[in-house]
């Protein structure tokens, strides 16, 4: 209990070194880019491979479950569309993501804790917090919301191409995903995906910075991370759901 | 000239430093010896402000390290050059992007005069024509130079090292402990050598101190050291037979 206080209390203390000012502006957009590369196009991959197949069993588990003359088939594109925007693609994606992008920035970090290069930073007279995280959280921040329109947009594509190889017409896939469309579940989706890219860069940033020891702990320091986020994207997964949805009217 | 007086250290009811006081002259070589776990890094470390410690003072010049505000230490440590054990090179920057990395963030010098900078330090450490090595392709030995190169291009009027002779070859160290030697007095900088290698100690050993059991038991320079008749200090010196044979023919 007081080890896990110590720990929110570090994070905060951790956190308000990061949000400074960067101190040279051109090495903050040289970062930044760097960031882009490492954390955004690197998972652009794995992103449209997963959305694709899951969009596709979505559609043809929902074309099983419910093969009834009381569902017209346009229902499979219906609940194909709301189960991808409202669920899969912000968070199911961000779990993922909090498995591939946290640890890497975990391993990252930690591996330059332990081999001196945050200290040579310190040295050096720069926040190596501010340095190192900012660019990371800013990226994810600004990017994710991309990665989850990105993976809706799949993930539909591969629910119509499932939906096909069921026989659901494309017609009536096509009705299925214009029926009773509420932008307002788009806006959701992109919000909670800024929380999570929030969640998943700081909290693997953390466990990285404070990593001590040798190659070993930071291993350990990269499963913390990804268990911690992917449990407090659940957490609050939640919370947003039902700030958001619960109390809107449509 | 770095001043610390009556420095008090505990990690935990560990206490690591017991009243430590010691002037760490500028032109000359200081070493702190000691064997592992004495204390040494630890004063390393809270001389640089790296570790928080509980009692004491340490001046740079006369200006009152323990005193200043992060910002203001962060100024002092501008003037620091640190050879840390492992090097601590940014392993995703070449060789030049290391050196020139501190002149980027603190200087508003041209692209040219940052090349000739990093030109000249590589020179100066016999490493000309490596610019574009990146960290992964050198050798222990070329690692530690590039990071005196690293520590050199801001000319630093201190210049600390951690153990810089630590897994080299004893030709590789003998050129490390002259580097360090002909900086110090070239530029007139207050160097601290931190080893337990006796080698460097009787090669560039202006002023010692012996620190044992987180207290400095012993002050001279390596001439002294040789007829010093302090029982631990004596041990620590004299462990090797090598060095107890040199002691019987001198």
């Amino acid at each position: 209990m007081i080890k896990g206080l110590q720990n929110i209390g570090d994070y905060f203390i951790m956190m308000n070194k990061v949000m400074s000012r960067p101190e040279k502006r051109s090495v903050f957009l040289k970062q930044f880019n760097l960031e882009i590369m490492k954390i955004i196009l690197s998972s652009i991959g794995i992103v449209i491979i997963i959305s694709f197949f899951i969009g596709a069993v979505v559609a043809i588990q929902q074309y099983f479950n419910l093969s009834s003359p009381l569902f017209p088939d346009y229902t499979i594109g219906l609940v194909t569309r709301d189960a991808v925007i409202l669920e899969f693609a912000p968070t199911m994606l961000g779990l993922i993501l909090a498995g591939k992008v946290g640890s890497s920035i975990t391993s990252e970090i930690g591996t330059m804790r332990v081999t001196e290069q945050i200290d040579a930073l310190e040295i050096m007279g720069i926040n190596s917090a501010s340095f190192l995280i900012l660019p990371k959280i800013l990226v994810s921040v600004i990017f994710f919301p991309i990665l989850i329109i990105l993976s809706i947009s799949i993930g539909i594509i591969g629910g119509w191409l499932g939906g096909l190889s069921v026989g659901v017409p494309t017609s009536q896939f096509i009705l299925g995903i214009q029926y009773e469309f509420i932008p307002f579940y788009v806006t959701y989706s992109l919000i909670k995906s800024i929380v999570f890219a929030f969640i998943i860069t700081s909290v693997s940033a953390y466990y990285g910075y404070h990593a001590s020891g040798g190659a070993i702990n930071v291993g350990k320091a990269s499963t913390k991370a990804v268990v911690y986020s992917s449990i407090i994207i659940l957490i609050f997964n939640y919370i947003l759901t039902d700030l958001i949805l619960s109390g809107i009217s449509f | 000239m770095i001043e610390v007086k009556n420095i008090h250290k505990k990690f935990g009811d560990n206490l690591v430093l017991n009243d430590v006081s010691f002037n760490f002259q500028r032109g000359k070589t200081n070493l702190i010896i000691g064997e592992s776990g004495s204390g040494k890094t630890t004063l390393l470390k809270i001389l640089i402000g790296l570790y928080p410690f509980d009692k004491g003072v340490i001046s740079y010049d006369g200006r009152i390290f323990n005193e200043m505000k992060l910002k203001e230490k962060r100024l002092i440590r501008q003037e620091i050059g640190m050879l840390f054990q492992g090097g601590a090179l940014f392993d995703y920057m070449t060789v030049e992007e290391n050196i020139k990395f501190p002149l980027t963030m603190f200087t508003n010098q041209t692209e040219e005069e940052k090349i000739d900078r990093v030109n000249f330090c590589l020179k100066r450490v016999n490493l000309e024509n490596q610019n574009n090595l990146l960290p992964s392709a050198l050798s222990g030995g070329m690692v530690k130079r590039v990071a005196i190169a690293r520590s050199i291009s801001m000319n630093p009027r201190y210049l600390l090292c951690d153990e810089p002779n630590s897994g080299l070859d004893p030709k590789t160290a003998i050129l490390i402990d002259d580097l360090i030697k002909e900086i110090t007095e070239e530029y007139n900088i207050t160097t601290i050598v931190n080893t337990h290698d006796m080698n460097s100690v009787m090669q560039i050993g202006d002023n010692i101190a012996f620190i044992h059991n987180g207290e400095i038991w012993w002050e001279g320079n390596k001439e002294e050291l040789i007829h010093a008749e302090n029982k631990e200090l004596h041990d620590f010196v004299f462990a090797s037979k090598l060095f107890k044979r040199l002691k019987r023919n001198s």
